[in-house]
């Protein structure tokens, strides 16, 4: 190591890999400043502080800190594109688009059924079931959600949304069950499986909404017996937080508990223990007498219940309607954040914060730029998640034991 | 849990291995037989052995889609029937005196078959719908047999028609010939380049290629829905409507059955069948088959005889992305000539070139015959096809997803070639 560290409060300010971090704050400085309040009006702002940004990571990256040298290049570039971009919009169009506090509210909302679908995901994968099904359990979380609340609506009342996420979760449950029989029992590629589920939800959704609502679309009502909001009056006039927390779904609450809950369960319970044992060397936790298949098939439930949950809030708590098809995607965004946040709780809840934010601003754009500009930041999600899986911003390496089936000797 | 896991074995250190290995083996396997203890489950593949498992696949599918008709108090039997005729595959069985026009010419000959009849126009849209089916489904399967599962299939089609439809629109008075059959390569060589990126991550960094097919089909829907849509750079001289322009004449596919108007049959699904050929050659009686063979059966011994796995990594995509793309540029050349900005998002094309390429145990046999069941499957399910008054066309669409589903649910569990095919990855990894 050829710098010397200076160590100030525990932190070794000149490390690497601490630059590298310096290299990503700088990117995204690089296009903040170029956004209102500030909006900066000249291209050299968004380019020096980028190019500094990128100096830093390749300064890590030839120090061995590829991780963190990659992100600040890519955070480098991209602030100075976003940021060039940015500087060449008029100052009306930018204010229009950008109100942190609309942006910040919005992006916890597209995130919130990402986080449901990635922490199923997590605790699928953990235990060594690929689940490439999200999507499809996120569907069938959508229609059943719906279906219950309806159903629910006569004699439930406003609390109808109670049922509707349990029959969400239930059939979450039974598509993931199938899941786990075909990959624990049968041994049948998980793949193979995965994709399945993703058709048979497809093809039932879509079968039983358009024989109980095919002429007429979901009710109108959906929204008074949705899932509510919660309304938390003392912040509501908080500078900047109070727009962004003062009104929040319950459903957005409950899925940082969900955040909490996972990382305490997994990483500091013996149960989570088992389970990342069982996903990394069945055979080992076998030897200690950890049931490998019922862990697996535990955990693969709950990833159906959860990631069906997330569908729910999608269609009681979010658009308030169905629709054949309607997750479009999410499921694989939120399969997208599992894989870019390394199968772990929070640095996966920071991806799809990334990933609601893009579908935020992708939201927002057309308002003052025409359609395009969004269509084509929804598929940023995508292209960030393929530049992790290339290993630019380090390798994501997945359980070890994930994909292939267990055969008990 | 470290996230920093040793990579156990990257496929890019096959270059620097393969050098030493060769000399270490004395004996390489002989060329057309795979030295694997599974070699017996190649009898599966083949012959009409190979046929009963899929055909009871098929079989339960139906049944239980059957099951869901009941459910909502239809007759499964009546919806099968109607579906059927739907099809046109009933034109074969009105056999009688009838005439053929030579395509392409005024000439007529005797024909045992009405090419007129209201079946054979049904007929003709099942082979529409067919063509793309086989080549995605062998997108799958090229790729299957070296080990990979392709899932970007749709993605791989959607870069074939994206720079079909651009270059058929684009250039007004070129050679007729040379247009289409620029089209076509072009389409071909932009899903082989689609593919090509997952290959490449699976050769140098070992990126798994299901995750990043998966997010290569997400990038391809959004970027043409970015081309296509409102404001986007290739949407169409009609400034409200999300619809591309239409390829100009000359780079159509020529129309040998039907009327061009009412979407007759191109000479599409010929390329698709000399594909199927194509395809069971290179697989069969090449080199580059028997190596993407033995890397699919177990890569370590493949390596160790000297194969170099990360070249047929990416070989194997590009191959496969190919046949996607060439699906992409067909479709477009030979009957949809435009594409709009929902038809991205509402193509499943891909997705069921999976299915019957699955059903189809990537053989060039099963697959030609599994496409045809899709296609009419798709063709008579349509509510271009189907009387209202029986079932409902929302509805059968949907019956078509399920048991879609239910084909790939079955055939995974089945025996033979997938279970060989997971032994195989298992031992792999």
């Amino acid at each position: 190591m050829s710098a010397v560290a200076a160590r100030v409060g525990g932190i070794r300010w000149t490390h690497p890999r601490t630059i590298g971090v310096y290299g990503i704050v700088l990117g995204s400085i690089a296009f903040w400043l170029a956004l209102p309040p500030l909006a900066a009006r000249s291209a050299a702002f968004p380019v020096v502080i980028g190019m500094l940004a990128i100096a830093a990571g390749i300064w890590a990256w030839s120090r061995d800190e590829r991780r963190v040298g990659g992100g600040a290049v890519v955070a480098g570039l991209f602030g100075i594109g976003l940021g060039l971009l940015a500087t060449q919009s008029s100052e009306s169009h930018l204010n229009q688009v950008v109100v942190w506090s609309a942006l910040g509210a919005a992006t916890l909302r597209y995130a919130t059924p990402l986080t449901f679908a990635a922490i199923g995901g997590l605790f699928c994968e953990r235990s060594g079931v690929v689940n490439v099904a999200l999507e499809g359990m996120l569907l069938t979380g959508a229609f059943f959600g719906i279906w219950g609340a309806i159903w629910a609506h006569s004699w439930a009342g406003n609390l109808a949304w109670i049922v509707g996420l349990a029959a969400a979760a239930l059939a979450g449950m039974v598509l993931a069950t199938i899941h786990a029989i075909w990959a624990i029992h049968l041994k049948v590629d998980q793949i193979i499986s995965g994709t399945a589920i993703n058709f048979l939800a497809l093809g039932i959704t879509g079968y039983l909404f358009i024989e109980q609502y095919g002429d007429t679309g979901t009710p109108g009502n959906v929204p008074d017996y949705g899932i509510p909001d919660v309304h938390i009056h003392f912040i509501q006039n908080w500078y900047f937080i109070g727009p962004i927390l003062g009104q929040l779904n319950l459903m957005i609450w409950l899925s940082f508990l969900l955040l909490i809950g996972t990382y305490i369960f997994v990483f500091r319970t013996p149960y989570g223990l088992r389970l990342r044992a069982v996903g990394e060397h069945p055979r080992a936790a076998d030897t200690v007498g950890i049931s490998v298949y019922k862990v697996r098939y535990m955990a693969v439930i709950a990833s159906g219940a959860i990631a069906a949950m997330g569908g729910a809030y999608l269609s009681i708590g979010f658009v308030h309607s169905f629709n054949e098809g309607m997750t479009n995607g999410t499921g694989f965004i939120g399969l997208a954040a599992l894989v870019f946040g390394k199968w772990r709780p929070f640095p996966t809840w920071a991806a799809t914060l990334l990933f609601g934010f893009s579908s935020a601003l992708a939201d927002r754009l057309p308002n003052a730029y025409g359609n395009q500009w969004g269509t084509l930041f929804q598929a940023l999600p995508y292209v960030l998640t393929l530049v992790a899986v290339a290993g630019v911003i380090g390798r994501s390496i997945g359980p070890a034991a994930a994909g292939r089936p267990y055969v008990k000797q | 849990m470290s996230d920093e896991h040793d990579p156990g074995d990257t496929p890019a250190d096959d270059a620097t291995e393969l050098a030493g290995s060769q000399d270490e083996v004395p004996q390489a396997p002989a060329p057309g037989r795979v030295p694997t203890p599974q070699s017996h489950f190649a009898s599966r593949f083949g012959g009409l052995k190979g046929a009963i498992a899929p055909l009871i696949t098929t079989l339960l599918a139906f049944m239980m889609g059957g099951l869901v008709v009941v459910l909502t108090g239809k007759n499964p039997i009546k919806v099968y029937h109607a579906i059927f005729n739907g099809t046109g595959i009933n034109w074969f069985f009105h056999v009688g005196h009838y005439s053929a026009r030579i395509p392409f010419s005024t000439h007529k000959f005797w024909f045992p078959w009405d090419t007129a009849s209201i079946a054979a126009q049904n007929l003709q849209q099942t082979l529409l719908l067919t063509t793309p089916i086989i080549l995605t489904a062998l997108a799958l399967s090229f790729a299957f047999r070296c080990g990979l599962f392709n899932i970007g299939g749709q993605g791989q089609y959607l870069a074939g028609t994206i720079f079909a439809v651009w270059l058929g629109s684009s250039f007004n008075s070129m050679n007729p010939a040379v247009h289409v059959i620029l089209c076509l390569l072009v389409g071909t060589l932009a899903g082989a380049a689609w593919a090509g990126i997952a290959g490449i991550l699976k050769a140098t960094v070992g990126a798994h290629e299901v995750i990043s097919t998966i997010m290569l089909n997400w990038i391809a829907i959004w970027v043409g829905s970015y081309l296509f849509g409102q404001g986007g750079p290739l949407q169409g001289s009609e400034a409200s409507v999300p619809i591309s322009n239409d390829i100009v004449e000359g780079a159509k596919l020529p129309v040998f059955w039907g009327l061009k108007l009412l979407q007759g049959l191109s000479v599409g699904i010929f390329i698709a069948v000399a594909m199927l050929v194509v395809y069971w050659i290179i697989i069969n009686r090449t080199t580059l088959g028997y190596e993407v063979r033995a890397v699919g059966f177990n890569p370590e011994a493949a390596r160790y005889g000297g194969i170099s796995v990360a070249r047929n990594y990416f070989l194997a995509m590009a191959i496969s992305g190919a046949f996607a793309g060439l699906a992409g540029a067909i479709d477009i050349t030979g009957w949809e000539y435009r594409i709009g900005e929902t038809d991205i998002h509402a193509n499943q094309i891909g997705f069921i070139g999976l299915a019957a390429g699955l059903l189809g145990r990537n053989t060039a046999v099963g697959v030609g015959f599994a496409s045809l069941l899709f296609g009419a499957l798709i063709n008579g399910t349509s509510g271009r096809q189907l009387d209202p008054s029986i079932f409902r066309p929302e509805l059968a669409g949907n019956l078509t997803t399920i048991i879609q589903g239910l084909v790939v649910l079955f055939v995974g569990l089945n025996l033979g070639g997938v279970a060989a095919w997971i032994k195989r990855r298992r031992r792999a990894t």
